[in-house]
């Protein structure tokens, strides 16, 4: 945890109510590349290590992993105020949004140009999942061992559509045996 | 919504919320045998138009529930599907979040954390993949999500100017 020379900044309620507000309302494609863009580069609150860890962990607990994150972070700098205003504010702005869209598309779904629009933006918030994952990858510069853990996840989740829970409990063990593993080296 | 919608909605997204290891988009397989096969409330059709209207919205993955919901009980419904789907699992996360609090900096937390993390940055890229593979219904929105891929991997802009350029490739071309 002593890796910078400058001390990180700590969010006040507030702070973490408005961020996670935001994180929610631009958060197209999922919630975990934006919440890690935000608080990690933005606002510098967490380390790419410490936010990929408390991810690891929301993945592992059941329930969505966003969710598990921001109850986590909220509780870290706030307690249970922090816990329930990260992910209240997170959920609230688009639930709003997301009655409005429901209202839209029940009367205009099937407008041209309304499908087509759509058809477009779900590519690219499909990149940009993506292109998050290589960004996170690349920034954590993993040993080959834990490289290999990450990539069979991948497979195994996106081309074989292993069951979730399959893939986290059968590939926690080797995880944790490599993490070890390169710990106990440095 | 009836009683039995209301208690139908609780019961199964709870059930599914306990079983959820994963961000929302790992759930939908159990979603579509849900709200598809067992209580037959949408078509298959109705099921991908409103998971694609889901994804095109921001917010966590998961509010695509709030979408079923409201099909079969409105506003009522939405906010019925979303807490069954999230209030048990958040119980449960707060309670391990003040766990860690008091088991903070023992090593073998920080090992189990540390090998934990490929593992999620693995099923971030295994959802770009399915999110991809739902997108592309030709080459150009496969094009766009390559494009979108190398935007956000290479550079440090806002992924928001990507997103705006696929709805207007969307808007001209698809």
């Amino acid at each position: 945890m002593s890796e910078t020379d400058t001390p990180r900044p700590v969010p006040t309620l507030l702070d973490l109510f408005l961020t996670y507000g935001k994180i929610g309302l631009i958060g197209f494609g999922g919630i975990n590349a934006w919440a890690r863009r935000v608080l990690v580069e933005e606002k510098r609150w967490l380390t790419d290590q410490e936010y990929a860890e408390t991810l690891g962990l929301g993945q592992v607990l059941p329930g969505p992993n966003a969710l598990n994150a921001a109850i986590m972070v909220g509780d870290r700098f706030h307690g249970t105020a922090g816990a329930i205003a990260a992910p209240g504010a997170m959920f609230g702005g688009p639930l709003v949004l997301l009655a409005g869209l429901a209202t839209f598309y029940d009367a205009y779904g099937e407008v041209p140009i309304v499908k087509a629009i759509l058809a477009g933006l779900a590519a690219a918030a499909a990149g940009m999942v993506i292109g998050t994952a290589a960004k996170m990858t690349q920034k954590l510069k993993p040993p080959p061992a834990l490289l290999a853990v990450g990539l069979i996840a991948l497979v195994a989740a996106g081309v074989f559509r292993v069951p979730l829970p399959w893939v986290v409990l059968g590939l926690a063990p080797f995880g944790i045996l490599a993490a070890r593993h390169v710990m106990r080296a440095k | 919504m009836t009683a039995t919608v209301f208690w139908q909605l609780v019961l199964g997204f709870g059930a599914i919320s306990l079983v959820s290891v994963g961000g929302g988009i790992a759930v939908l397989p159990e979603m579509h045998r849900l709200v598809v096969e067992v209580h037959g409330w949408m078509t298959d059709a109705d099921f991908a138009r409103r998971f694609a209207l889901a994804q095109a919205a921001p917010g966590p993955n998961v509010l695509v529930v709030g979408l079923f919901g409201w099909h079969v009980g409105g506003i009522a419904g939405m906010l019925t599907a979303v807490l069954a789907m999230t209030l048990p699992t958040s119980l449960m996360a707060f309670g391990f979040s003040r766990l860690r609090a008091r088991l903070a900096g023992k090593t073998w937390l920080r090992i189990a954390e540390r090998g934990l993390v490929p593992i999620a940055v693995g099923l971030i890229a295994a959802s770009g993949l399915i999110l991809a593979r739902g997108a592309a219904s030709g080459w150009i929105p496969v094009a766009v999500t390559a494009g979108s891929t190398l935007f956000v991997w290479r550079t440090d802009y806002s992924p928001l100017w990507i997103l705006a350029g696929g709805a207007i490739v969307g808007a001209l071309l698809l």
